[in-house]
């Protein structure tokens, strides 16, 4: 950790390429530095692995049945006093909630959420599927509630979404993450 | 989110990942993943535009087909057009808003040991 982090945020330069993109925004430099800034003592610890699992496609996309996952959730998350009175829940990929559940860390000054389609693109996917890019758009979505708990999430959520995927005989996911 | 991506595919369901925090979905590591370089809140696309979000959703879809490793990022080509300062905002920290901060996270630490003791 560069010690001006916890006092300031990083600077966001492209070390003199007047070409380059600009940098990815640094959000776990500048997490730990918000928190920091409030007197938290104890940094979030984000999952880390060395290796990951692949699954290729077992069929061509176009006879593929996709679901949505989003952190995104229904408006009764809402009314949980703490996180882990939020569950897995599904909708029809017909009728989104109205309005979904969005209060989560997303960029609160720079944007907003009011276009569901921006961050659960439910009308996006099904436009796809009636396109024949994808064999079919699943009955339901998703919703996984975001926890500080990486555990919590793999004991809990993650199988719970499995489950539903496989009910609705799905083959790929796209997950969306506010 | 990349928890929950890595678990379905270690169980047979191919992912993809839309997101715009670069540094946290590759930090973790999945297999798929379309890095949308827009504020936190509209990985799919700006709102309200329908042709900028489809084409993002077909990108992502066609991800699933094409990537042939794990641990794979495309980065979308849109550009975020409604505000250019939009890097600098998100989690703050500076001479200006520092007390404030610290005035917040007391307040906030407050509530919980109360919450705690009650």
């Amino acid at each position: 950790m560069n010690s001006n982090s916890e006092t300031s945020s990083p600077p966001d330069t492209n070390l003199g390429n007047a070409n380059a993109p600009p940098p990815a925004v640094p959000y776990m430099a500048r997490t730990r530095g918000y928190y920091r800034a409030m007197g938290y003592k104890q940094d979030f610890t984000w999952a880390t692995f060395d290796d990951e699992p692949f699954t290729p496609l077992a069929q061509d996309l176009a006879q593929t049945r996709v679901a949505l996952v989003t952190t995104a959730g229904p408006s009764h998350w809402g009314g949980a006093t703490t996180l882990n009175e939020r569950a897995v829940w599904s909708g029809a990929t017909t009728s989104a909630p109205a309005p979904f559940f969005t209060d989560l860390a997303w960029d609160k000054e720079s944007t907003h959420v009011r276009d569901p389609e921006s961050y659960a693109p439910l009308a996006a996917l099904q436009g796809l599927a009636e396109s024949g890019v994808i064999g079919s758009f699943s009955t339901q979505f998703h919703s996984v509630p975001t926890r500080y708990s990486h555990r919590r999430t793999l004991r809990d959520d993650a199988p719970e979404i499995l489950q539903r995927c496989r009910a609705d005989s799905v083959q790929a996911v796209v997950l969306t993450a506010l | 989110m990349s928890l929950v991506a890595r678990y379905l595919e270690e169980h047979g369901l191919s992912t993809v990942i839309l997101g715009s925090a670069r540094d946290i979905v590759e930090y973790c590591g999945v297999p798929r993943f379309l890095f949308v370089d827009f504020p936190l809140g509209n990985p799919c696309g700006q709102p309200w535009d329908r042709e900028m979000q489809a084409d993002i959703a077909n990108t992502a879809v066609n991800l699933l087909a094409t990537v042939q490793q794990p641990r794979t990022t495309e980065v979308a080509h849109h550009q975020w057009t409604q505000d250019p300062d939009w890097r600098r905002r998100y989690n703050y920290v500076g001479p200006e808003n520092a007390a404030q901060l610290r005035s917040i996270g007391d307040a906030r630490r407050q509530r919980q040991a109360a919450a705690k003791s009650a």
